[in-house]
């Protein structure tokens, strides 16, 4: 087919190209993990930069027992699940509204996908403060025009808070994706189950469900990547609490660092977390196998 | 379902509800916009005041007390630079994973998307160790750097599925015609590539612009970015949400209508072309 001079060259040139995107990503991976591992086995704490020494599992031993961290993984899950959950059956249910022309739709596509464009540090202080304030918040000003008692979300319901803002972010990208995959769904078979006399829920079942089958996939593997470790949306509403209410591993994780300076724990910590992220990534890795190639 | 175009009841039901649900939706963001032109009284009115006399003051406020343009300035260039440094990266190693296949490609695809999965915050300590001793914390290159690996594989796998598209036989004959890799890359891969290129550029500076995380831990008052900006405002200290408005405004409007102009590729990029 090809000269041995080109087929030689046909093998170094792909291995050339590929080199500062492998060797980058490869340092960017392993250079941390190594340190995480090593900063995970010894005491290793900011404030006290003196105080070091070989531990062994102790910060495993302290990340694991500590009470926060169950609370933290079932946190992790719930905001995961819940997130999805909603935005896949939202997203579906939206695409399908505004799947057939109406006055305005332009319009409507527009204002519906903004909210995922909003940074999540603004995503969080417009509903911590404009939304869900207890006294001046909009919602509360609702609660308070049909008579009830406003609620203080940040404190009573904090994780639900969290799980509000980031699925109001998500909602519209699950939107997105849906409302370009039924783009391509065949309407004239559409029409012709129609006239077949199959009614509206068992078409959804049978043809528009199988069809948004591949971007259903898709959606839950994207969001998986991102709610995995979403964080800035607790750090600027609720910091965690009230007491570990809303705290996540990543967030758990942050506050072992940043704010109790135990480096030590939190890379044990750091390590629990590449842990669940290899268990998603199998499944995702199932996923994507399946419906992406 | 009928599509005739006449009036019919499921034609208004369904306009009705659909402008419903997207107000809905929409209501944080427009009440966001409406306060950041109130006093700062009138933004906390009980109850809202819908009608106004619109200022500008809380926009003069914003900058003079934190240097907006500075923050707007951080944002701006360590999306752009990291966009196009990992559009630099990752287009030839999706170039030769798309055309010059082998069996390791996938695992290696899959190996760049599981990096990708580790949340951030488990290389938060070492990353910061490293930022620190290389005093690379709180600069723009830092900053960079960071934003480029941590999009990468995401880059490589929408580059990868968009050449992917592309029948290696143009590629081919070109080679046969004796064009030089860079003909090649210049007058065959780069017009046929052009969307995906485009649309893993786009969502790319979209993350960047929006990026929180190593943001708010990496950087402060020299490279803070708009997210760290914004997120400096999340202690109330007196009346402050008229500003805090302004100032979220200026920080996610320039990335809105950006986003809805590019909407078609971003979609099409951020499901590696799934869904068409």
């Amino acid at each position: 087919m090809s000269t041995p001079a080109v087929r030689t060259a046909s093998r170094l040139l792909p291995r050339l190209l590929m080199t500062p995107a492998v060797a980058t990503l490869f340092l960017w991976m392993i250079v941390p993990l190594v340190m995480t591992i090593y900063f995970s086995v010894i005491r290793y704490n900011l404030m006290q930069p003196d105080q070091t020494g070989f531990v062994g599992l102790a910060n495993y031993e302290y990340f694991v027992t500590d009470p926060s961290f169950t609370v933290s993984v079932v946190n992790t899950l719930l905001l995961l699940g819940s997130v999805i959950v909603i935005t896949v059956l939202g997203g579906i249910a939206l695409a399908l509204l505004i799947d057939e022309p109406f006055p305005g739709r332009g319009l409507v596509r527009l204002l519906l996908i903004a909210p995922f464009f909003v940074m999540p540090t603004v995503n969080a202080l417009l509903w911590k403060h404009m939304m869900m304030n207890p006294i001046y918040g909009v919602l509360a000003q609702v609660w308070q025009f049909f008579g009830a008692t406003p609620v203080d979300w940040l404190t009573d319901w904090p994780l639900w808070s969290v799980i509000v803002m980031v699925a109001w972010q998500w909602l519209p990208f699950a939107t997105l994706i849906f409302m370009t995959a039924l783009q391509s769904l065949n309407r004239e078979q559409l029409e012709a189950a129609q006239m077949d006399g199959a009614n509206y829920l068992q078409r959804l079942r049978f043809m528009v469900l199988p069809h948004l089958g591949r971007s259903i996939a898709v959606v839950i593997m994207i969001e998986m990547i991102f709610l995995m470790s979403v964080f800035a949306e607790i750090f600027t509403t609720t910091g965690g609490g009230p007491g570990d209410a809303s705290t996540n591993v990543a967030f758990l994780i942050f506050k072992q660092a940043l704010l109790n300076f135990d480096a030590g724990v939190a890379s044990a910590g750091a390590l629990f977390a590449v842990v669940l992220a290899n268990i998603a990534a199998v499944f995702m890795i199932r996923l994507v196998g399946k419906n992406l190639d | 379902m009928s599509r005739s175009k006449s009036f019919s009841p499921a034609l208004v039901a369904r306009t009705l509800i659909a402008w419903a649900v997207t107000l809905l939706v929409f209501f944080p963001l427009g009440w966001l916009f409406l306060t950041a032109f109130k006093t700062e009284l009138q933004a906390i009115a009980v109850p809202p005041e819908i009608f106004f006399t619109p200022t500008l003051e809380n926009f003069h406020e914003v900058q003079d007390r934190s240097d907006y343009l500075l923050y707007a300035q951080n944002s701006l260039i360590t999306s752009v630079v990291s966009t196009l440094l990992g559009l630099a990266i990752a287009a030839p190693a999706a170039y030769s994973m798309a055309f010059f296949r082998s069996p390791k490609t996938r695992d290696i695809l899959m190996w760049m998307l599981s990096t990708k999965m580790m949340p951030a915050v488990g290389a938060l300590v070492p990353i910061y160790v490293l930022a620190q001793k290389s005093a690379l914390l709180d600069t723009q290159l830092g900053l960079i750097i960071v934003f480029t690996l941590s999009n990468l594989p995401i880059m490589v796998w929408m580059l990868y599925s968009g050449f992917k598209d592309i029948p290696p036989e143009i590629l081919e004959a070109a080679r046969m015609d004796g064009a030089t890799l860079w003909q090649e890359f210049r007058h065959v891969l780069l017009p046929l590539g052009l969307g995906v290129l485009a649309s893993t550029g786009l969502l790319c500076l979209v993350l960047s612009w929006n990026e929180a995380f190593w943001s708010l831990n990496l950087s402060s008052a020299k490279a803070g970015t708009l997210a760290t900006l914004i997120a400096s405002y999340s202690s109330p200290e007196g009346l402050f949400w008229a500003k805090l408005s302004a100032a979220s405004l200026m920080a996610i409007a320039p990335i809105i209508v950006f986003g809805w102009f590019s909407q078609k590729q971003l979609v099409q990029g951020l499901t590696f072309g799934a869904v068409k």
